[in-house]
């Protein structure tokens, strides 16, 4: 829910080189992160090979069963293993994000390196249709697409994807007009280097840090949209496990159950605060003379 | 100032103009026949057409579409296809339901914010800081309805103080409505706070490296005074930008929580409208809530100029 869009840093640009040896200081938030994304990621990996049970097997024998041996976490009200449910949740979740991020990457780091080389017309044409953008968040998107193809994974992703390009574009945009106007730039285009051959050498190079800090944060939304539109019926078909769905189902058990709340609840907000920290961790790493902003 | 309104104000108008063509376009033009997907595939032919006449479906897109913006301007966007229930009057009331979750949950933020980020920001480094910082990244992994479920078990469910959702008026019973009020806007209002207390916190910190608040501590003012007396007025030049920014993710985290406690506002009758395939009253809420979005960044963006001067006559 932060806005990616937000925290520009002041002076990105960095060589990798350049901080060789300060990356390498105590970084708690990339540790920290780090280990929570790999925990999803790998929860995640290992439910395509392994989980304690079909995630959907129905067991009436076994209904809203408390933690133990057998079920880790319980099982909820048609007797489904949460465990495993948590576990394929994981695999949705990842899936949405990659995808919905991907795109928004694809489309808007293109989009920003156009916005800051090309012509001043075309720059403004890109920061205000992504102004625009902005005033439709995933969740209007999602809705919009629902209403009218019927809701389905593909229309969250492409709704969090269509609403992540601008936070990518205005992040590659600021960072390419810092490396546009170091010397070395300069002294290509004076060596007479085409401006394709600019922007592939040395500002996509060297934006790269400045985008994959933002993969991480719009990693951390994606992940919350995703779990709002299950939540609200937008998202993954019912036969699909996800976590803002066991949310859902888990609402008018709250006074039987509250565990069922409880674990997708941690599920969510440890996937998020993972993202979350690595953002931060990567972000302080690449560079190092940058206050924590957000 | 005049020009910098002036040159605002355009970008809004044609933000808008194209924000309106965009809603439209989606939502009547593309998919076919918003007649059929209003009385369903089972639909005659004839019940198909008698609809679309009676909408004025039958005629040009353009001629819907100037009839359609001149309808949401004047406040009359027509009736519904499904319930054919006039959609004004329907606007109007869950706006105002709306606006209660969402003004109430913006002061709960800022209540929230400027004293954890402050703090944060001056026990910058001690474990005192540490611990209010990771209180509110973990604050900000957590999303609205997430929270609104957490407190409905412990306040509702467990605690019984508080009921766990629906809505009284507040003229009807004013007692009634704070008690309804008061978990959905915590739920919205709590994780807003923690996301602006990590703003209001780097913006402080900022401040405190200035010079003048160096000076201001020189004089023999604590650093809480000086921040106070010298600070906060430029620190709240980022902060204002983020809590209107912050805006358009309370109003669709609005829509969720609404939701979560049976709150009838405009996203409760967005959600139902998606689930009959009330398309006009869909594109009315989108459209609603998309101008507030866009005219908040544009009151947001002339705040700024008030806040900081230097931006006056840039």
């Amino acid at each position: 829910m932060v806005d990616p869009a937000l925290p520009t840093p002041s002076s990105p640009v960095v060589h990798r080189g350049d901080v060789a040896g300060v990356g390498r200081r105590h970084n708690p938030s990339l540790v920290a992160g780090a280990l929570l994304v790999a925990l999803v990621v790998v929860v995640a990996l290992v439910s395509f090979v392994w989980t304690p049970y079909a995630p959907s097997r129905v067991d009436t024998s076994s209904r809203l069963l408390g933690l133990s041996a057998e079920h880790w976490l319980g099982t909820d009200k048609f007797g489904r293993d949460v465990a495993s449910q948590i576990m394929v949740g994981a695999r949705t979740t990842i899936f949405v994000g990659v995808i919905a991020v991907g795109v928004a990457a694809v489309v808007g780091v293109p989009l920003g390196v156009l916005a800051a080389m090309g012509p001043r017309w075309l720059g403004q044409l890109v920061m205000r249709t992504s102004d625009l953008v902005l005033a439709f968040p995933a969740l209007l998107l999602a809705i919009m697409f629902g209403a009218v193809y019927g809701s389905s994974t593909l229309t969250a992703m492409v709704a969090i994807g269509i609403a992540t390009i601008p936070s990518f574009a205005r992040v590659t945009r600021a960072g390419a007009l810092q490396v546009l106007s170091r010397e070395y730039v300069l002294a290509a285009r004076v060596a007479g280097r085409r401006r394709l051959a600019i922007a592939v050498r040395h500002v996509l190079p060297n934006v790269s840090s400045l985008v994959i800090v933002q993969v991480s944060v719009s990693f951390a939304i994606a992940v919350l949209a995703e779990a709002a539109l299950s939540f609200l019926g937008l998202g993954t078909p019912l036969t699909t496990p996800s976590w803002g769905r066991m949310l859902q189902e888990s609402q008018e058990l709250l006074s039987v159950a509250p565990r069922l709340a409880v674990v997708p609840g941690v599920a969510i907000a440890v996937a998020v605060l993972g993202f979350n920290l690595l953002g931060d961790g990567l972000r302080d790493r690449y560079d190092p003379k940058l206050e924590r902003a957000s | 100032m005049l020009l910098r309104v002036l040159v605002r104000a355009g970008v809004l108008a044609a933000s808008l103009a194209v924000s309106s063509v965009v809603v439209f376009g989606f939502l009547a033009a593309l998919p076919g026949d918003p007649a059929r997907v209003a009385l369903g595939v089972n639909a005659t032919e004839e019940s198909v057409a008698a609809l679309r006449t009676e909408f004025g479906l039958d005629r040009s897109l353009g001629d819907q579409y100037v009839d359609w913006v001149g309808g949401m301007i004047t406040g009359d966007p027509g009736r519904s296809y499904v319930s054919k229930a006039e959609i004004g009057p329907q606007l109007a009331d869950r706006m105002q339901v709306t606006l209660w979750l969402v003004a109430s949950a913006t002061l709960i933020a800022v209540i929230i914010a400027l004293p954890a980020g402050t703090l944060m920001a001056v026990r910058h480094g001690r474990r005192s800081g540490l611990l209010l910082a990771g209180l509110s990244q973990l604050g900000v992994a957590v999303p609205a309805f997430l929270a609104g479920i957490l407190l409905i078990t412990l306040f509702a469910v467990r605690l019984r103080w508080l009921p766990s959702g629906g809505w009284t008026p507040p003229v009807e019973d004013p007692a009634m409505f704070l008690r309804q009020l008061t978990l959905p806007a915590l739920a919205l209002g709590v994780v807003q706070g923690a996301v602006l207390s990590r703003y209001v916190r780097s913006a402080v910190i900022d401040v405190l490296r200035e010079d003048y608040l160096r000076t201001a501590r020189a004089k023999g003012l604590t650093s809480l005074r000086a921040l106070w007396r010298h600070g906060l007025r430029n620190a709240m030049v980022p902060v204002v930008t983020v809590l209107g920014l912050q805006l358009a993710t309370l109003l669709i985290g609005a829509v969720v929580v609404e939701r979560v406690f049976v709150v009838p506002g405009l996203g409760k009758l967005l959600l139902d409208a998606v689930a009959n395939r009330d398309l006009l009253l869909v594109q009315a809420v989108v459209m609603v809530l998309v101008v507030a979005v866009l005219v908040v960044n544009f009151v947001v963006d002339l705040l700024y100029a008030v806040l900081d001067p230097r931006l006056r006559h840039g």
